[in-house]
This record gives C-alpha cells, structure tokens and sequence, in this order.
C-alpha cells in the first residue's frame, strides 16, 4: 500500500545506528542511572555493592528474562515463568532430598522439570490452540497450587543435604565473582548464538514476524513453538536452581511476580511484545536497568513503594521512547 | 501437444459445510505454460490453487503431477514435489531480511544442522537474484522494501525451490505497469526454461500479454479452457459472469452544476503532496489517476486530517474549514473509504447494523448512552434494501459477506453518517467483476443524487469510465486535471508520468 515508506540510500552506518538505536538507547540510560546514583552516593559504584547487590540480585530475573525474550519474539507470552520457578524448585528439592541426588543431577534435574513445564505451555498453545496470555495464565496458577501442595506450604531445607550447592550461586569460579553472575553471563552468551546463529533463533523471529507465511514456507511452526517454550522452561530451571543455591531452600510461595519483572526487563530491552524483533543484550540491559534502579534507590533510603512507583514510570518512558523512535521511522506502533 | 503434461486434475471436488467450493473441476498445465484461471470471487480459483498447494486437502477427483497420481497433504510436500505458490497475501517475515526470507525452511546449516551458515545463505541468494535480474539487496530488511519490491522476493523465493509449476496468484495487484513488465519478462524466462505458471489475476487486460490458455471457472464449477490467441476478454468476462459486460464506457454527459462544495488550495505535506489545488462540485465524480506512489492516498489522508499537512487551505461550502484529525472531516461531511477496507473500514467480526451506525452512534443513542437498537436495525435494514447489500439479514456478520457486500456497507455507513463529500480510495480493489458493475452504477447514483465523490483508482478503465473529470497526480503533485471527453488512457499515462521539476499547474 501506498503508505508503506521506503527506507533508501544513507549509508551501514546510519543503517546500524537506526537498527541498533533501541539497544543504545537502553545502555546510554543504563549509565546516565549509574552516574547518577555513583554521584549522589559514591558507595553506589562499590565493586561490592556492584557484584553483591546490583548483579546477584538480577542473576534470577535476569535468567528468566533470557527465557521470555524467546518467547516474546514469536509474538507470545509467558505469564507462567515466576511460579513455575517456585514450582522447579519444589520438585527439584523433594526429589534431591528422597533420592540423596548430588549437585551436578540435582541441576540437571531442575533444568529438565522446567524444559518440560516449558514445553507444557507449548503443547497447550500449539495442540489445544490457546492464545498464550491464556494458556500460561492458565499454568501460572497451577504451578502456584502444585508448588504449595507439594511442598505442603513449607519450605523446603534441602541445600545442606546437597554438597557443594549452596556453591552454585555463592562460589567464586572468577575471583570477585558470585558464580550466579557467571552463570548468568554465560546462558546470556549462549542464548545469544542460539537466538541469531542457529535454526531455532531464525525461526524464533520468523514465527513472530509472520506466523502464516511462516507455515506456508513449509517451516513445522507448531514444533517449534514447542521447543521455544521448552527452551523458555530450560531458563526457568536454571533461575530456580540459581534461587534455590542463594537461599539454601526451596521456598513454594516464591515467584508471583517475576514474571512481570522478567517480561518488563524485556520490554525495556527493547523487544518488541508485537513480536519479529528483539535481542538477548537488550534484556540483560532492561534487567540491569531495574536492579540498578532499586539498589539505587534503596541506597537513597527511598521508601520501597516508591521504588515501585519509579519501575512503572521506567516502563513507561522505555516503551513511549520506543514508538516515538518508530513513528519517526515511519514504522507501525505498539 | 508436443510438450509435456506437468499437471493434470480431473473431476476434483471440495466441498466446506454449506458450500460446494468446487464440483467436477478440471485443469492442466504444460511444460512451457503459462494458464491463466479466472473467475469471480467466490468462483473457486483459491479452493483449486490451495488444494494444488496443500493447504486444503480436496474430497474427491484426481490430480497427476507429471503422469503420477499424487496426494498432496501440505505445503511442505507440495514443495517437496516441486509445486509452489506466491499467495495474494503477501506472505513475508518483515523483520527478516531478503536473503532470510527467500530460503526460510530450507536454510543452509553447518554440519550437524544446527547452526545457520549465513554466509552460504547470502551467496546463494545473490546468485539467485543475479539470475533473475532481481534489483534486490540480500542484507535487506523485507518489511522496509516498497510492496512492488516485496512482490519480487516472493517471485525469487518461488522460483528458489526449483519446482517445475508456480502458481501466481494476482501477482500484479499492487504493481505498477512498469514492474508488471518486468514481472512479465521474468514469467517469460520461466516459461522458456520449461516451467509451468499457473496465473491467476483480475486484471483481464494482462492475459492477452501473458497466458497462453485460460481457463474459466464459475461458481465452483469448470466452465471452459480456450487458447488466449483464439479469444478476446469480452467472451472472457461473459463466460465468468454468464452475461455480456460492457467494456470501455463512458459516463453519460451528465451536466453538473456549478456549486463548488470542496475547494483544496496550495495543500502541501512533510514528505510528498506539493502545492495541490483542485474543485469539487455538487454531483461529480473526480476521478483521480496516477502511478503507486503519486500520492493520491496522501492526499486523501490530508485531506482527511489523518496526516499534518504543512500547508494548504480547505474550504467546504464556501467556508473555510480547519481540519486537525479526522473527526473533523467527519463532523464536517467528507467520508473516506480507505482501499484497505479489513484494516480501515470495517468491523469484521460485528454485524451489518454495528457496521452502518459505527459513525454516527451518537444519533442511535439516548441520553443515557444506551443504543436504540430498533432504529439502528430500521436504518440497516434500509441500507440493505437501497444497496442491494446481499446478506440473509442486517445481523450477519461482516466477514462473512463478499467484498462487493462489505463495500456497500462500508458506503452505508458514510451514507447514515450523512457524508455529502464522499472519498473512494481503490472502491473495487478485491472485488470481482460482476460485483464492480453493481458499486460503479452504485457511485453514479450517488451522485446523481447530489454526493460529491472524489474517486482514487489505479484501474483507468474505471477512472475513465466513471469520473466527471480526472485529475492526474504524480510524484507528489498534480500534473493535470482534464474532462472526460478529452481524456483517454494515453493522454492519462502521460500526465501521470511527468516527473519533470519545471512544471506548471494545469488547470
């Protein structure tokens, strides 16, 4: 149609600028917050405070995020990731605690139990063709249930039993570095390659760019659909046992909620929730943006539901700033 | 014939609950061929095309693909056989780039199919476009390409699967003359290399250009197959719609009055409309011509309000009125009908009488904001019996109407808002030819009853056949408006053509 504008001439440069420029602009406000808090309060920019407070605290959110950036790039969402954690942590700590598991099975048995929590979601929205918001509301609550009930509406202790797992987390494989941070930075690098240099990342974009033409290409959509809500649990599983390390148990009632900090991170990463688009940096950037947020204002002793009134105004000043950005480009809005 | 029979169907049937879609349908293609089928809505051409793709799976009947009987369950195979289809739809990843789109589903992996080798992938779609004299840029954002640019990816991508049949199916309904051409030459070396194209189109003009057999089909069921060079589109459009349609006429010298209601001067916007000054009077129909991208939607969308405008006055009735959002233009009596009428025009999801009062809910409404249904039904039920709408009652739903129907509600609903300026973007894109006879009698009753109608077609025929007067537009101006009985296809094109910068109003 005649209104579709034509993006011509200008050269890579100006072309990766206004690719890139959601990306930039989350990072450049990244660190004007920084400066701001390191200026009002120098302890801010402390490595302590820095690996101690800002990075451990979005290691869980963060991992999450990495999840859902998967899924919102196919146009989808997963409102089940924050209570499915409570519910991996639950069945991973029962599990290691019957069967005496030790640290390396225990992981690998969390990061299964959310791959196929994942992968429920898809067979729900891809077999019995639920829209998403639905189907994952729809397990949101029953992970929430099946977590308390397992758990008997108690936490569960079961870190000490397992050697070395309170290590996970806490350990120092890079001196100066809570593991939780590395494990955190190396599933983002992964997620990364995974999402622009194999198959399952081509097709991540290609179904949330258009689903149909995608399907008429002969691509098996559904399937894929499948394995990128698995792959969205296989992250679920790893914040859980990341969560379950830094606590020393599994708490069943903790959860609700992250999923909306997960889903914000993104969105302030700079993915679009119309699907198509979007990058794994973007949302460690988003992710980072809002623990520095609450670290920095915790430290200015700002009351705590202050603290929240700040995150909705940063959520809504990244998304505004996106579509002006769009408008500008002639593109099609949130 | 002394080519080989690349595709055969015999008696195949397909019937959806409630409708024969197609009943004892028959077709073949040839090495070398390029068949047309043509149809109206409804006559069964996607059915057939989709069955042919494997996106629908027929009852019963026949289909040989080079001499073997085959079952075609899904696109995949459909491929895999070597058969492939570019929808009407354009069927892109916008966020993907050209080379991405071309080979989605079949990209090339390092070993262990992993990973994507993208650097094979880019090379093989610079080869590909090279051997196509594709002007096209791999690294290429697809939702960032003009649709004509669009359309050639979906040509390479069809033609990358190596198939011997491309069905097209109204590959040229957003194209201008010159990229159909260069369309054309591109079916023409496929059709030289043995492939065989399967063309469907509504642009009946082209098939005399293009096909070398047609075939007609009507009502789901197969009419007849002639040889392009043993025919003339006369008996085609009689054999589709099963009467003779007049082609080539012209409005009847109607004398229009002298009353200007809308008076746009020296109206210009931020990025193409310059200095665009032009009458309407009471009871004309202004046609208005020019190439994709002239700007005619521009302006009707200025016009409007739903774009800023820099500059410029609009004057209704000899009062000047300022327009800032399309409310405005409503409130002031322009109705505009946009070309996209799913997208723009209408609820499709609601029924008829939703659809005729959407505008002017404020008048089927009591103080307490609660709807008259009554009077809203009452006016539906009137606009069906005055349009001739073709629905069982004013409750069906909308999708659920041809597009011919749905344009006529869309012009009731402009119609109860009591538009007296009305503004047709594209009024038959979509819509099939027995139908398009009924919304041209349709708009030149309108008139005659004293509407105003600014009329934006790509389709001179159309342009010439309704329009009092037509202004011609190009490249963000307008190069001229001439009287009908001075106009004619070439004088138009020349005009819609002139991309000179020393230019002067006509008119």
């Amino acid at each position: 149609m005649s209104d579709v504008t034509t993006v011509e001439g200008g050269n890579k440069v100006t072309a990766f600028i206004r690719r890139e420029i959601g990306r930039v602009t989350a990072l450049a406000s990244l660190v004007v917050i920084f400066t701001f808090f390191t200026v009002m309060r120098p302890v801010f920019a402390s490595w302590a405070n820095v690996s101690g407070g800002i990075l451990m605290s979005t290691t869980v959110i963060g991992l999450m995020a990495i999840g859902v950036t998967f899924v919102i790039i196919t146009g989808g969402i997963d409102l089940s990731v924050g209570t499915s954690m409570a519910l991996v942590a639950v069945i991973t700590g029962k599990t290691i605690m019957n069967l005496h598991l030790n640290v390396w099975s225990g992981i690998l048995l969390g990061m299964l139990v959310g791959t196929i929590l994942g992968a429920i979601n898809g067979l729900l929205i891809t077999v019995l063709k639920l829209p998403p918001f639905i189907a994952t509301l729809a397990t949101m609550k029953g992970a929430q249930g099946l977590a308390l009930i397992i758990s008997d509406l108690k936490p569960i202790l079961f870190a000490s039993d397992v050697k070395g797992w309170d290590m996970i987390a806490q350990g120092n494989i890079v001196p100066n570095l809570p593991n939780a941070v590395l494990i955190l930075l190396v599933a983002a690098v992964i997620a990364s390659i995974i999402l622009n240099k194999t198959v399952l990342g081509r097709y991540t974009f290609a179904i949330g760019s258009n689903t149909e033409a995608t399907k008429l290409s002969g691509v098996k959509v559904n399937r894929w659909l499948v394995a990128i809500y698995a792959l969205c649990g296989l992250f679920v599983g790893l914040g859980a046992i990341v969560m379950t390390s830094r606590l020393g148990s599994a708490q069943p009632d903790l959860g609700l909620g992250y999923e909306l900090e997960a889903i914000a991170a993104v969105i302030i990463g700079g993915t679009s929730l119309l699907g198509g688009k979007g990058t794994i940096s973007g949302t460690i950037i988003g992710a980072l943006i809002m623990s520095v947020l609450i670290n920095g204002l915790r430290i200015l002793e700002l009351q705590q539901e202050w603290q929240y009134v700040v995150v909705g105004a940063v959520i809504l000043l990244a998304v505004y700033g996106d579509n002006v950005r769009r408008r500008r480009a002639g593109e099609t809005t949130h | 014939m002394s080519s080989a029979q690349l595709l055969s169907v015999s008696g195949v049937s397909k019937e959806f609950p409630g409708v024969k879609a197609l009943n004892n349908v028959h077709f073949d293609l040839n090495e070398g061929e390029v068949h047309a089928i043509v149809g109206e809505n409804g006559a069964g051409k996607s059915t057939l095309m989709k069955i042919l793709s494997g996106i629908y799976k027929k009852d019963s009947g026949d289909i040989k693909y080079k001499g073997n009987s085959v079952n075609i369950t899904s696109p995949f195979e459909a491929q895999k056989l070597g058969i492939s289809i570019i929808h009407q739809e354009l069927n892109l990843m916008p966020h993907l780039t050209v080379a991405e789109n071309i080979f989605i589903g079949r990209e090339d992996r390092f070993p262990g199919g992993i990973f994507l080798n993208n650097k094979k992938l880019v090379a093989a779609a610079v080869a590909l476009l090279k051997e196509l004299e594709l002007n096209l840029n791999p690294n290429d954002i697809v939702g960032e390409l003009t649709i004509a640019k669009q359309q050639m990816v979906e040509i390479a991508k069809a033609v990358s699967y190596r198939g011997s049949v491309i069905i097209m199916d109204e590959p040229t309904s957003s194209l201008t003359p010159a990229e159909t051409d260069a369309l054309f030459k591109i079916i023409r070396s496929l059709r030289a290399a043995g492939k065989g194209v399967v063309y469907i189109s509504h642009r009946l003009e082209e098939l005399e250009k293009i096909t070398d057999r047609i075939t007609v089909l009507r009502d789901g069921e197969y009419v007849k197959t002639l040889k392009t060079s043993e025919t003339n589109i006369p008996e085609v459009i009689s054999l589709m719609v099963g009467r003779t349609v007049a082609q080539d006429q012209r409005p009847e010298n109607r004398v229009i009055g002298s009353d200007i209601v809308l008076k746009v001067e020296g109206l210009s916007d931020l990025h193409l409309l310059r200095d665009i000054s032009f009458d309407l009077r009471k009871g004309e129909i202004l046609g208005f011509a020019g190439l994709m991208g002239a700007g005619r939607t521009e302006l009707a969308r200025a016009i409007m309000g739903a774009d800023p405008k820099t500059s410029g006055t609009i004057t209704l009735h000899g009062k000047e009125t300022h327009i800032k959002q399309p409310s405005d233009a409503v409130a002031a009596g322009i109705g505009y009908l946009s070309e996209d009428r799913k997208r723009f025009g209408l609820l499709l999801n609601q029924d008829v009488t939703f659809n005729v009062i959407l505008s002017s809910i404020p008048s089927f409404s009591n103080k307490f904001g609660f709807l008259k249904v009554k009077s809203a039904a009452g006016i539906a039920r009137n606009s069906i019996s005055q349009l001739r709408v073709r629905t069982p009652s004013e409750r069906q739903f909308l999708k659920n109407l041809s597009g011919g129907n749905q344009q006529k509600v869309v012009i009731a609903k402009w119609l109860t808002r009591d538009c007296d300026v009305l503004i047709f973007d594209e009024p038959t894109r979509g819509i099939d030819v027995g139908a398009k006879d009924e919304i041209y009698r349709l708009l030149t009753k309108l008139a005659e009853e004293g509407k105003s109608i600014i009329m934006i077609s790509s389709e001179l025929p159309e342009v010439l056949r309704l329009s009092d007067r037509i202004a011609v537009m190009c490249d963000g101006r307008l190069t001229g408006i001439i009287d009908n009985k001075d106009a004619n296809q070439n004088v138009i094109m020349e005009l819609a053509t002139k991309f000179s910068d020393k230019f002067t109003t006509v008119n």
